[in-house]
């Protein structure tokens, strides 16, 4: 607080107690984000140096040796949790981007409540029962195990996400933006498509990579479904090996280097995660996604 | 009610105005009064008075251009501004017409008596009242005391030119008056001047108040509209 | 090239709530007809009725007649098909952010379906001439989005997409009102000239501007249309006392 009587300006010290409380907040803000990061750091520190070692030429390329020999790899799960995600992406995103749009643009309504209500009862329920369920509709009637069937599993758990934040991401864009395209003449549905979600490209894109970084690394529900695979697969309806599911068959195995196998692949599954949010990140701040022609 | 100080200007232009009114009244009542009591005392009043007249009439035209510049009047703001500036004009020429009057009659004070066959006292009262009924209908804003000033114009005029005639007249018969005569005759000039000034301040005050314009006799483009009884 | 508006018996509602009474008036073609009023008034929204932006609003609806030429708005032509005849400019200057200028002033159209690019050159650059900008942005049209304009020239871009479409008549809320004096005044020449090919009805609460702009002025209080008449007339002499009061500035 300043008073001025003409030309004097008086200023009252800011109170001692109100500097330390100052100091002892921010050093609290700060020392919540380092315990936030600690975990973080332990976990990527930790990877590796248990699993740096045994990253390999070998182990990129080549598929596991049966029990017992020295050596192998996991070339088979890396493709096929890329296979697996891809799956899953091709389900998960369009029926997730949809129902965000509808739940944006037509659904301030009873119906659209209960859409999101049913959204997160979806998000919280627990993987493995995802998992189960996939089982029951795809793996017992197609009779197989399946690549289909882990990205069915995956899509049900990236759909949640997707669309509670396509749809938040939409509710963003100013209604200034769908009104500018109503003046013009343009039609309900391709305002929403043209205009609308062209302005929201980038959160939408980000939900996205939220929903796929979570299901990259889910191992629950691809236990009843995909299966695993010791060999190559790239068909759709066989089992198929996944990193994940790699990384838990070795890590619960009795045997010394099958652990040092899952060290290494836990590594890798950290580094495509946090390489392919990145790698969309900069494409999107590039605005290479923004949509502009 | 909004708009406080524009409010506030208005009134102050509006109190300015009729100050300038009671002075120009008060100009041409003295001059015709010192002409009835043959008196230069009240000549000298008239002529020293003048100053006061025109710095008033500055003043109001500075005020009223200031309300035009920063205030934005619309409607009946604006022609009352407007009919305020005109009126002001008129005002201070009658200010002007009545120092003339006051000079003739000082030369005719200097001058032997004579007995004009005309009468301007009539006349100057005929005048004043115009002149009180024009100020007045500015005052309650009222058209009709406005209208019936215009009306009497007509008949200052022909008092005016029966004057005009038979000072003529008395020229010719009787030459040893003919100063005195010619003094009269531009009295009675000077005091038809206040008369149509008068008529000019009632049409303006019909414009502010009707937003018709009556002036040169054209039929105003009536309209139907309450009387302006709240902007004093 | 323009035509006229003619309002008969125009009621507003936003679900319960009666907000425009019985509004008639007419706005001549070739001519530009501001509507005043205090907050609150209807004006926006008389506005927005006459290309039927009021529907957008949820629970909102309107009845009664609006002719524009021999179209009636509200007899069962489709609102997509009206609004290409009646453009609109909003109050916020809103140009699709994601866009370039180009983009945006020919989104009218590319939206639509118009496919033929060579025509699209010359609409986009007639349309930019006519609402001033060209010159401004002729060497960046392709290069700089739409939101990367000044405010004044964002407007000015949100009218040229307006055109584009070539309306016969252009419907402004508030154009200025989030504009600087002087991109104001462009703004205010521009619709001198425009009154030259539209119709232009602008919604404004700077009474000046309604008196520099317009040749008939409507105002509107409490969701009726209280007078209507040649502007001159509307800042002179109003027969009406509200609208004086109004005008004068004792409320509002």
């Amino acid at each position: 607080m300043n008073s001025t009587h003409g030309s004097t300006v008086t200023v009252i010290p800011i109170s001692l107690w109100r500097r330390t409380m100052n100091l002892v907040v921010t050093c609290a803000a700060a020392g919540s984000v380092i315990l936030v990061l600690l975990p973080l750091g332990a976990i990527f520190g930790y990877l590796l140096y248990r699993g740096f070692g045994s990253i390999n030429w070998a182990f990129l390329t080549q598929t596991p040796k049966p029990v017992g020999e020295p050596g192998g790899g996991m070339a088979n799960a890396i493709a096929g949790s890329v296979y697996i995600l891809l799956i899953a992406s091709s389900m998960g995103v369009p029926v997730g981007i949809g129902a965000g749009i509808f739940l944006a643009e037509y659904g301030q309504n009873r119906l659209g409540n209960l859409i999101r209500f049913t959204a997160d009862v979806l998000n919280g329920v627990p993987s493995i029962i995802v998992g189960i369920v996939a089982y029951g509709l795809v793996v017992l009637s197609q009779g197989h195990f399946s690549a289909l069937a882990g990205g069915v599993a995956l899509a049900i758990m990236m759909i949640p996400t997707i669309t509670r934040t396509t749809e938040e991401m939409l509710l963003l864009v100013p209604n200034a933006v769908r009104e500018a395209a109503y003046g013009l003449g343009v039609s309900r549905w391709r305002t929403t498509l043209s205009i609308t979600l062209r302005t929201a490209t980038s959160g939408v894109i980000t939900g996205v990579m939220l929903a796929f970084a979570r299901v990259a690394g889910e191992t629950a529900p691809l236990l009843f479904t995909a299966f695993g695979n010791q060999y190559w697969n790239w068909k759709l309806n066989q089992p198929t090996a996944a990193l994940s599911l790699q990384v838990f068959t070795y890590a619960i195995s009795p045997f010394d280097e099958w652990h040092r196998q899952a060290w290494a692949g836990a590594l890798i599954l950290i580094v495509l995660i946090v390489f392919s949010v990145s790698a969309v990140r900069l494409a999107a701040s590039r605005g290479m996604l923004k949509g502009a022609n | 009610m909004m708009r406080t100080r524009f409010q506030q200007g208005l009134e102050e232009l509006r109190a300015r105005l009729l100050r300038m009114g009671g002075l120009a009244e008060q100009a041409v009542d003295r001059a015709c009064q010192a002409y009835i009591d043959r008196d230069l005392s009240r000549c000298n009043m008239v002529l020293e008075g003048e100053s006061q007249v025109n710095a008033t009439e500055r003043e109001i035209d500075e005020l009223a251009f200031d309300l035009l510049a920063l205030q934005q009047p619309a409607a009946v703001d604006l022609r009352f501004i407007l009919a305020v500036t005109k009126i002001n004009s008129d005002l201070e020429r009658v200010g002007d017409q009545a120092v003339n009057i006051a000079e003739r009659v000082m030369d005719l004070v200097e001058l032997p008596k004579a007995d004009l066959p005309v009468d301007i006292p009539r006349m100057a009262a005929a005048v004043s009242a115009m002149v009180r009924r024009a100020l007045e209908s500015f005052i309650e804003g009222k058209a009709e005391l406005a209208q019936a000033v215009l009306e009497m114009d007509s008949v200052v005029d022909r008092m005016k030119d029966e004057a005009f005639i038979t000072l003529v007249k008395t020229m010719n018969e009787r030459p040893d008056v003919t100063r005195q005569a010619l003094d009269a005759l531009l009295i009675a000039r000077n005091l038809e001047r206040v008369a149509d000034h008068a008529t000019n301040i009632a049409e303006d005050v019909i414009f502010w108040v009707r937003g018709a314009d009556v002036r040169h006799n054209v039929a105003p483009e009536a309209t139907v509209h309450q009387e302006v009884t709240d902007t004093r | 090239m323009g035509v006229g508006i003619r309002v008969e018996k125009l009621n507003a509602w936003f679900g319960k709530t009666q907000a425009l009474h019985e509004i008639s008036m007419e706005a001549p073609a070739n001519h530009a007809t501001a509507v005043i009023g205090p907050s609150g008034c209807g004006k926006s929204t008389f506005v927005r009725c006459l290309n039927r932006m009021h529907e957008t609003i949820p629970d909102a609806r309107a009845a009664g007649q609006v002719l524009i030429g021999d179209l009636n708005v509200y007899n069962g032509t489709s609102a997509v098909q009206i609004r290409r005849r009646i453009g609109m400019v909003f109050q916020k200057p809103n140009p699709f952010p994601t866009m370039s200028i180009y983009d945006n002033v020919a989104a009218g159209l590319k939206l639509n379906g118009f496919r033929d690019h060579r025509r699209l050159d010359e609409i986009v650059e007639r349309s930019l001439r006519f609402s001033a900008l060209w010159d401004e942005v002729k060497d960046t049209l392709r290069k700089k989005s739409g939101a990367s304009l000044s405010g004044g020239q964002q407007q000015r871009l949100c009218i040229a997409r307006a055109l584009a479409v070539e309306p016969e008549v252009l419907l402004m809320d508030e154009p200025c009102s989030a504009l600087d004096p002087i991109s104001t005044g462009k703004i205010e020449e521009l619709i001198f000239q425009l009154k030259e090919r539209f119709t232009i009805v602008i919604v404004t609460h700077n009474m000046q501007q309604a008196s520099r702009v317009a040749e008939f002025t409507g105002f509107f209080l409490l969701g009726k249309l209280i007078e209507f008449d040649k502007t001159e007339k509307i800042f002179t002499n109003p027969s009406d006392k509200r609208t004086e009061d109004y005008v004068t500035g004792r409320f509002g």
